[in-house]
């Protein structure tokens, strides 16, 4: 049986107030295991997005909390949240926001930079995790001069270099051809998920569906429901 | 923290577009900010050579005086009181005027004449050549080797020339620190010589140096010439007034202040302006930094640092190109007036700083107000 990689309990999140009050997230609760991969999905608006921003420690919410190997996030003080985000939390985004000024191992390294890592050991390391996704002969080109695909696979490398136990990836697959987008989730599935991590990954995108471990529904900010699959592949 | 500067630095220096426009932009301001400082700088200093030159401790003038080319004669019973006063170790007379000297092509050369007290000779300038008691021989007269020294036609020991239809000899060939504003050669005499030579009015002395007993009676003597309707001014407060003159009272010191806030506006537009699009450009970048965990201060550190390398570079550049201007100008033009002063260095500093301070304001502002939600939301 795998921990409790994190636990949301009667998360909401509104805006405005009064009459104007609308809800993005309606009382949601529910427990994400280590080494399992788990898909949020619904339609535009159903509340994905702020949901996997308010687990990950980027948008407070209004109600309930958020607990992440037993620490509550949203008691933490601004710096020791982002410590715990540098520390604990990795992010992919949907333009995988890569620095075009940079190498592509510049890009990687920049966790283990704020992490204070000294400037060789943090290329050093860096290079390391572009091996792992296969593009360490690309570690001094801009990520410019890298197809979307690579691109996907230096966002994902700059998430994990520093060993996150929650990975958190925003439509992975939006900026990507179908074929691309099913071999990077595939790529997650076999070389990045490990016992220890929890990969939450929010999308619409029903061709890589068949890769979750568990998959959580979501319409108009209310959570309706969470199907625990068997991957098989 | 070493590793988050090299990161905001190449961030910078390898959009070389932009960094270049902002070097650009902060070289040329600075460029301009000290070539106008160093112009004023220049006409300022020279307009106070003859103090420097003369060398006297304090000088006692009619106080509409503004500057040492246009004094107003004073009559002789205000160098009798001055050596009279308790505290005056000696006082002499210096005459300062404007003469005519017939070239040898039959043009005609304007020259400052200083005429120096026929005894003591107080004043008196270094001699590269010749010897200072000649200049009691007749008509004689000392050359200033300086920056007009050929308009005389490089005259040596024994040269002779027509000044104002009188015969002149030169018997030797001096230095000074420094050359005149206005572009004319320098001849010293003695007192007599001089007035005899120069059509003068009823009084002809220009001033009167006086050579304290000690710096403590300087405000006595002052005082005391102050009672007699004159000013007696120590050296630095004349260089003052000539200063305050130039600068309040001829349109010069507006003029340069204007060239000098235009030079800064625009180095602070160029500056803001292509750093705030820098930011803009990677705004989403700094929130997804924030996102990973970057804290403000952080980021702060990183936009100052880029901020504060670029006007580094460009201040650097922009003295240093003003400078070599300066060098260049100088091996053409010997009577070109700038100088770079460390008061001129120092203010364009301040102001770079000041540029460097917006620009990184624009920024730091942008990149607080981004939340890392922001950047998941799209």
């Amino acid at each position: 049986m795998n921990k409790i990689a994190l636990r949301a309990n009667s998360l909401s999140k509104w805006f405005g107030d009064g009459e104007a009050r609308t809800f993005a997230v309606k009382s949601v609760s529910f427990e994400a295991m280590a080494g399992e991969m788990l898909y949020i999905v619904g339609p535009s608006g159903s509340g994905k997005t702020t949901l996997l921003s308010m687990i990950s420690g980027i948008l407070e919410p209004n109600a309930g909390e958020v607990l992440v190997q037993g620490s509550d996030l949203w008691k933490m003080s601004s710096n020791d949240l982002a410590d715990f985000r540098l520390h604990k939390i990795g992010f992919v985004f949907q333009d995988f926001h890569l620095f075009p000024r940079l190498t592509t191992v510049e890009n990687v390294a920049i966790p283990l930079i704020l992490q204070r890592m000294d400037w060789n050991g943090a290329m050093k390391e860096a290079k390391k995790y572009l091996e792992i996704v296969g593009l360490a002969n690309k570690s001094e080109l801009p990520p410019v001069k890298l197809s979307g695909g690579e691109q996907q696979r230096v966002a994902i490398a700059r998430a994990i270099v520093s060993q996150p136990d929650l990975l958190v990836l925003d439509e992975p697959t939006a900026s990507l051809d179908g074929d691309t987008g099913r071999k990077i989730v595939e790529f997650i599935k076999k070389n990045v998920l490990n016992e220890n991590r929890c990969i939450i990954i929010v999308t619409h995108d029903n061709r890589i569906f068949e890769y979750a471990d568990a998959i959580m529904k979501m319409e108009d900010g209310k959570l309706l429901g969470i199907e625990r699959v068997k991957y098989e592949k | 923290m070493l590793g988050i500067f090299k990161i905001a630095l190449k961030l910078l220096t390898n959009d070389k577009g932009k960094f270049s426009a902002l070097l650009m932009g902060i070289t040329f301001a600075v460029f301009l900010m000290v070539m106008m400082m160093a112009m004023f700088s220049g006409i300022l200093s020279r307009a106070s050579s003859s103090i420097d030159n003369v060398g006297a401790q304090v000088w006692i003038l009619d106080p509409a005086v503004n500057n040492v080319s246009s004094s107003i004669p004073m009559p002789d019973y205000v160098l009798d009181f001055a050596k009279s006063i308790k505290g005056v170790k000696h006082a002499e007379p210096i005459y300062f005027g404007g003469a005519l000297v017939k070239l040898r092509d039959g043009t005609y050369q304007g020259v400052t004449v200083v005429g120096l007290d026929d005894v003591t000779l107080y004043g008196r300038p270094n001699l590269i050549d010749g010897r200072i008691e000649d200049i009691f021989a007749e008509n004689g007269f000392i050359a200033v080797k300086d920056a007009e020294f050929d308009k005389l036609e490089n005259p040596t020991i024994g040269s002779e020339f027509e000044i104002n239809d009188h015969r002149g000899k030169i018997v030797g060939i001096a230095k000074v620190s420094q050359s005149g504003l206005f572009g004319v050669p320098t001849l010293y005499t003695t007192y007599n010589r001089a007035i005899t030579y120069i059509p003068s009015s009823r009084f002809t002395m220009s001033f009167v140096l006086v050579e304290p007993k000690s710096p403590q009676d300087i405000p006595y003597i002052q005082d005391q010439i102050k009672h007699l309707g004159y000013q007696a001014l120590t050296r630095d407060q004349f260089i003052d007034k000539i200063s305050s003159f130039y600068k309040y009272h001829t349109g010069l010191g507006i003029n340069v202040l204007i060239m000098t806030i235009i030079s800064f506006i625009v180095g602070l537009s160029i500056s803001g302006q292509t750093f705030y699009t820098f930011i803009l450009e990677n705004l989403e970048k700094f929130g997804a930094l924030k996102a990973i965990g970057a804290k403000g201060r952080e980021l702060v550190a990183m936009i100052l640092i880029q901020t504060t390398f670029t006007c580094l570079i460009g201040y650097g550049l922009g003295v240093g190109l003003a400078t070599s201007m300066m060098i260049l100008a100088k091996l053409r033009m010997p009577d070109y007036a700038a100088q770079v002063t460390y008061t001129n260095l120092s203010l364009a500093f301040v102001l770079v700083v000041i540029i460097a301070a917006f620009s990184s304001y624009v920024g730091v502002r942008k990149v607080l107000q981004i939340q890392p939600f922001d950047i998941f939301r799209g």
